[in-house]
């Protein structure tokens, strides 16, 4: 249990980009540190530790917390790197949570980065996978979200022109955040006449490879109502593995969604999540999760989501808006993507969305998903938390 | 110890990860190998809080954390701050033993450069020597635009 109320005090991250050959790793990572130190109106001798992560194999570079610090700030300070695939940057942030909550650090920098371009994701990613069972070509990004989303639409009629429109939504609500790679609208037809990558998933249905990294300052409650006169305060987190091998995934539902929710909400009083929540940063990296994550978060009922997400419920202006700085179909700089749901969640609460601000935040959700089906979520509040 | 195997067939499942990269140098790098290509001048860059010069250069100063902003030229003398000598043919090796590796504070640079040390007998190689840049004659936008260091005693 928590020792100590925790909250976000300060967020940044870079313009998102398919390609920035103008700065290294470090210096991308750079970027958005002063960023988010200029949002807290901190310096980096005030930062207590400093936690950091990417993906595995991404940029070939393996002890990412020393060879970072020219970037970072981290010179002569704590530092670990947690790395947890595409959870990566929600594991960061919950990890930055349990850095300050337990009284260990009062102030800590957590930065999500990654260089997308400077490798192949899948052959990088296939490395995740069990060598003697699981890599075959199929354990690369694309694969096992085509599997789940075949089985959600053989059980509950869903088609990929669903899908599309979750698509849809999304790009339209990127161009409105200026930090989002493709900033660009398309229609459902364009989404289903893109090449078809795997099978139902096309090309616009899935998220792109980014260069970008995201920074976020979390402090105690000690020292967080000084900081900014709106923290976020951190309500919940909740993380859940289930299965390493892929023939052992409830293909269809993302059981470690459902069962993290059912945590995140007991935790912090949450009864009617779709009443309760103003807005969720999803981590949704392509079009029929949007769908098929919803139902299990227990949202909407099961098979019910296809219905909701056409009836614009979730667009901007909407009765939950999810993903308004146009989430992970948008931009992918993989482990800064779920550092950069819980900035935007943050930012949600804290009123500082500008363009993409959803109104009167009081409980945004923001998530993170990864390889076998995993899940991250934290709960973020305007008010202070119970302990 | 009995046979482990006993009617076992050891299964072994062999393969290789072959990942490919390409690593994006960034501006301050690129500038750097470019007049090194080109000019065949070495430059650092100085911290303006702290005034260290780095070479390589830095974009930020790590202590300070303030971005570097002007640059200097450096070089191409220098002084050894510390060297080894491998005497095993490694693959990765791209010379023929013995190969010298040193670690050179180049003059008017407050940090080191990993570079090999040539044009020397090995056992004749000491800490604190002066050294100078030798020029490769094919240079690319590379490290390797220089050749190696060599001693000047």
């Amino acid at each position: 249990m928590a020792k100590r109320r925790v909250a976000i005090v300060g967020t940044g991250q870079t313009n998102h980009k398919s390609h920035r050959p103008d700065v290294n790793g470090q210096e991308l990572i750079h970027e958005a540190v002063v960023r988010a130190l200029q949002d807290a109106e901190l310096s980096i001798n005030d930062i207590d530790a400093i936690l950091i992560g990417n993906m595995d194999h991404f940029e070939g570079i393996n002890y990412v917390d020393c060879w970072s610090i020219d970037g970072s700030g981290g010179y002569h300070k704590p530092i670990m790197k947690l790395t947890t695939g595409g959870t990566t940057g929600s594991t960061l942030a919950i990890g930055g949570y349990h850095f300050v909550a337990s009284g260990m650090f009062d102030k800590v920098l957590v930065i999500g980065w990654e260089k997308n371009s400077e490798s192949d994701t899948t052959g990088a990613i296939t490395t995740a996978f069990d060598p003697i069972w699981d890599r075959l070509v199929f354990a690369g990004a694309i694969s096992g979200l085509a599997v789940e989303a075949q089985s959600y639409m053989a059980k509950y009629g869903a088609t990929d022109r669903d899908g599309a429109r979750v698509s849809v939504r999304d790009r339209k609500h990127a161009c409105n955040n200026p930090y989002a790679q493709l900033r660009k609208e398309v229609t459902l037809e364009e989404v289903l006449a893109s090449p078809m990558l795997a099978d139902p998933i096309h090309l616009l249905d899935v998220c792109p490879r980014t260069d970008g990294a995201c920074a976020v300052v979390i402090a105690s409650e000690d020292c967080a109502e000084t900081i900014t006169s709106t923290p976020d305060w951190i309500w919940a987190t909740a993380n859940r593995h289930t299965y390493s091998y892929l023939g052992d995934v409830n293909w269809g539902e993302l059981d470690s969604i459902a069962d993290a929710s059912k945590e995140l909400f007991k935790k912090s009083g949450i009864n009617e999540p779709r009443k309760q929540i103003n807005v969720i940063e999803m981590y949704q990296p392509y079009s029929l999760a949007g769908i098929i994550w919803i139902e299990d978060m227990g949202i909407i009922p099961r098979g019910k989501g296809a219905e909701y997400i056409w009836s614009g419920a979730t667009d901007m202006g909407g009765e939950l808006p999810i993903n308004p700085s146009g989430g992970v179909i948008a931009c992918n700089p993989i482990g800064a993507t779920g550092l950069i749901r819980c900035a935007e969640a943050a930012m949600q609460v804290m009123g500082k969305a500008e363009g993409r601000q959803v109104p009167d935040v009081n409980f945004a959700v923001s998530t993170g998903f990864g390889g076998c089906m995993w899940t991250d979520m934290i709960l973020h509040g305007k008010n202070k938390p119970n302990l | 110890m009995g046979n482990i195997f006993y009617g076992i067939e050891p299964s072994v499942y062999k393969s290789q990860i072959n990942v490919p990269y390409q690593w994006w140098a960034g501006e301050t790098a690129s500038k750097f190998f470019m007049v090194l290509r080109d000019d065949k001048k070495i430059l650092g860059k100085q911290c303006p809080r702290c005034g260290k010069v780095y070479c390589p250069p830095k974009k930020t100063c790590p202590s300070c954390f303030t971005e570097t902003n002007s640059w200097k030229e450096v070089g191409p003398k220098g002084k050894l701050i510390s060297y080894t000598i491998v005497l095993r043919q490694l693959a990765a090796l791209q010379k023929k033993v013995p190969v010298a590796f040193g670690l050179i504070c180049i003059d008017g640079a407050d940090n080191a450069m990993l570079h090999y040390i040539g044009d020397v007998d090995v056992n004749n190689i000491t800490i604190g020597m002066e050294v100078e840049a030798v020029f490769a004659d094919d240079r690319n936008a590379t490290i390797n635009a220089i050749s190696h260091f060599k001693p000047l005693t």
